[in-house]
């Protein structure tokens, strides 16, 4: 069913409400003109815990809810409206997911719950280089019989700043291996990275980082396929994010056309206006469907009614459709409200700037659409 | 009877009565059209469209003392149901049923109920619609065909176009001006038979070749007095039920008329292939990116059937449907001629298939549906102004 369910629509009312008054949008320009450190406040991501946001998708014997991920990202469409900066992204959707994914029983069993009560957090280390691409890495792992050598770096590591855990990505001849190293682990280095968006990434450095063999979350080798579908929780997140992001950036604009007076009438009266507002709207609604069929295929594929070729699919569909709906909106919307859409008075300018940062994180739109067609052409 | 039990008895009565060969898709040029003179193609066509009118259920929500199969809402959503379980055809087609007969029924007289309602039922009747003229498309309530008043009669004079089948059919429904002092205030809502004396028809030939459209030329038609629909200057509020009307049969007809599936996919492959390019070429990434927009589509459709299900429609995404199709089909043929060269514009025979031609009078005819049935222009007003609920121009608009 491409609607939100009455539970989930209880979800994402109980967020809005929750965000609108913890998080507002000052908060983000906030954390902006204070240079805060870590990108969020500790107290308000301390409210998702509580809320139970941090436990939804995973398995209840692990202190999760077993609720749906569709859930999940009716809570991040909601994160997106506010703007509202946290590690639900980082250390929930794609730690929690790698670990579930990846991990052993005792491994899950023993960081899983702490994850989830926010006594602990995770980030995520995959990229290298300026644009999203785990198959180029140059990290090494050295394995001997009881304990493996980390050498590298992992660069726009999401919340690295402050975290408590770093889960590493190797690339290997025919995989990959995932590693969970302690921040405090001698030879790991991270630095801030300050980006437009205000929020905390972090190059982090490893070298020569040893650690006992237990530190490696997967048995076999890591398939493709596999981390891609840890990858693809975060992706389907970011699009519920983005689609947040353009709801109330286009709200926002529609109210501006009704309300700015110039030439003596509303601009919005004015056609070329009208057509193009009702064009965003088209873009918008399309976009929405596509978030929608995305959340559903997480929770279908971990069902295991749909194969990850397919989940890539929709994942792919859903993020290239967003983010293209994004460039327009976010350009309209400044363009649309004149000279004060370029002040920084108004929060145009701090949407813009996180919605570009959610657009290159996970792939931009030309990533995804190469990944779409790959899985319809070889 | 209860629901369960009209739900079995039709059943029943629909594996006897419907013939194997009217349980699959409809190819077109076989559709059925009730008229004073149906043609059929084959006597499983007679036998489908002979059970489905004695049983009252060309229109079976209508009361049967006009002829339908009074059926109540319940009833009648199961029958569609049962219809659809089995795939069966629709067994004729027919504008006066979808669009007039509703109206007629809230608004005729008792006597216009009985002389236009039974005939109509019994699929015996042609209907063709006189609503758009040269100086109004858009505009509709611009129009200026005259129907003066007479005294026993009225006078028509002036001319129609975009008449569907305007040459086959047997009876018009259509508005008229009926005052010229005031605009949407003075139209009328008339019937008439297109055998009356002064009527002329001339089939449109359009960019695509042979069309349904007509156009009609009226040239002092008379018409009798009782063919008025409703009060005289009500027209415009008619014409605005029967658009409704429109809409709904239209996304029904749509169903089971869908032109040609024509699919970008061979044309990329084939592209890729014969031109040695990879999928980030500009052309097969341009397809991409249509194949995707039309996925969003398909599912946005089917998130608009969901939210029926779960009684959370929103006014707004069924706003959206017919602008965003048309735009996409009418991109999506663009880049099939993109793609396929000179095999996509070949006017007839030898080197070209019948599936080439098709696209080729396909790709013409997308010209018309962003156009037809309200144009882009006109459905982005619509969402601005209902969905959006923009300031109003001062003039124009």
């Amino acid at each position: 069913m491409l609607v939100l369910l009455e539970d989930e629509k209880m979800l994402a009312d109980s967020a809005s409400e929750l965000l609108s008054s913890v998080s507002p949008v000052s908060q983000q320009r906030a954390l902006r003109d204070e240079s805060n450190e870590l990108g969020f406040y500790p107290e308000v991501w301390q409210q998702f815990v509580e809320m139970g946001w941090t436990a939804i998708p995973f398995a209840e014997e692990l202190g999760g809810l077993a609720f749906s991920y569709k859930g999940l990202t009716a809570v991040f469409e909601q994160v997106g409206r506010h703007l509202t900066a946290s590690p639900l992204l980082s250390s929930i959707a794609l730690c929690g997911s790698a670990i579930e994914c990846c991990a052993s029983a005792e491994q899950q069993n023993a960081w899983l719950p702490e994850l989830i009560a926010g006594e602990q957090r995770y980030a995520f280390g995959f990229d290298e280089q300026m644009f999203h691409d785990i198959d180029h890495m140059a990290i090494t792992a050295e394995v001997t019989s009881d304990t493996v050598v980390l050498n590298g770096q992992k660069t726009m590591v999401m919340d690295g700043v402050g975290a408590d855990a770093y889960l590493i990505l190797v690339k290997q001849k025919d995989g990959f291996d995932l590693y969970r190293v302690p921040s405090d682990a001698f030879g790991l280095s991270c630095a801030r990275v300050n980006m437009i968006d205000s929020r905390n990434y972090a190059n982090v450095t490893l070298q020569h980082v040893t650690l006992p063999i237990a530190a490696k979350l997967n048995e076999t080798t890591l398939s493709q396929e596999t981390i891609q579908a840890v990858l693809d929780v975060g992706r389907v997140c970011l699009a519920a994010e983005l689609l947040g992001i353009s709801e109330q950036l286009f709200a926002t604009t529609v109210d501006y056309l009704k309300t700015r007076v110039q030439f003596d009438v509303p601009i919005g009266s004015f056609q070329a206006l009208q057509h193009r507002a009702a064009w965003l709207f088209t873009e918008l609604e399309l976009s929405r469907s596509c978030v929608l069929n995305a959340a559903i295929s997480l929770d279908e594929f971990k069902a295991g009614h749909i194969s990850a070729h397919k989940l890539s699919r929709e994942v792919s569909l859903a993020l290239y459709k967003v983010s293209t709906m994004t460039d327009k909106v976010t350009t309209q919307a400044i363009q649309l409200h004149g000279g004060i859409g370029v002040t920084d008075e108004l929060d145009l300018g701090l949407f813009l700037k996180r919605a570009r940062m959610a657009q290159c994180q996970l792939g931009d739109r030309d990533f995804h659409q190469l990944r779409y067609a790959r899985t319809i052409i070889k | 009877m209860s629901l369960d039990d009209f739900r079995q008895d039709t059943r029943k009565w629909l594996a006897t009565h419907c013939p194997e060969s009217m349980r699959t898709a409809i190819p077109e040029g076989e559709l059925v059209w009730g008229a004073s003179h149906v043609e059929f193609v084959n006597d499983d066509q007679k036998a489908w469209f002979n059970a489905m009118r004695d049983k009252g259920w060309f229109c079976p929500d209508w009361p049967t003392e006009y002829g339908g199969g009074g059926l109540d809402p319940a009833q009648q959503k199961v029958l569609e149901q049962e219809l659809k379980a089995i795939n069966a055809r629709p067994p004729q087609i027919n504008l006066g049923i979808w669009m007039l007969g509703p109206v007629l029924l809230e608004y005729g007289t008792e006597a216009q109920k009985q002389r236009f309602l039974p005939p109509m039922a019994r699929g015996e009747v042609r209907w063709c619609q006189g609503f758009s003229e040269p100086n109004a498309g858009s505009d509709l309530a611009s129009i200026r065909t005259f129907a003066e008043d007479k005294g026993d009669h009225y006078e028509i004079n002036g001319s129609k176009i975009w008449t569907s089948y305007g040459d086959k059919s047997d009876m018009m429904y259509g508005v008229f001006r009926t005052d010229k002092q005031v605009k949407h205030a003075g139209i009328s809502l008339f019937v008439l038979d297109m055998k009356s004396p002064g009527i002329t028809v001339r089939p449109i030939d359009l960019i695509a070749g042979k069309s349904a459209f007509c156009e009609v030329f009226f040239d002092k038609v008379k018409v009798p007095k009782d063919n008025l629909i409703g009060a005289v200057n009500q027209g415009w509020e008619l014409a605005k039920k029967l658009l409704q009307h429109e809409r709904i049969s239209m996304s029904k007809f749509g169903e089971f008329t869908l032109p040609n599936h024509f699919s970008l996919l061979p044309a990329i492959r084939e592209y890729m292939a014969t031109r040695k390019a990879n999928l980030d070429a500009s052309l097969p990434q341009q397809a991409f990116a249509a194949m995707m927009d039309e996925h969003a589509f398909n599912l946005t459709a089917q998130r608009m059937k969901d939210e029926m299900i779960a009684k959370q429609s929103n006014p707004g995404l069924m706003s959206i449907m017919k602008l965003v199709h048309t735009e996409q089909e009418k991109h999506k043929f663009e880049l099939l001629l993109d793609l396929l060269g000179y095999q996509a514009l070949g006017q007839s025979g030898a080197p070209f298939s019948e599936p080439q031609l098709a696209l080729t009078k396909g790709w013409l005819t997308s010209f018309t549906t962003t156009i037809a049935g309200g144009s882009s222009e006109i459905q982005l007003n619509l969402i601005a102004k209902r969905v959006l609920q923009l300031p109003d121009a001062k003039s124009g608009g």
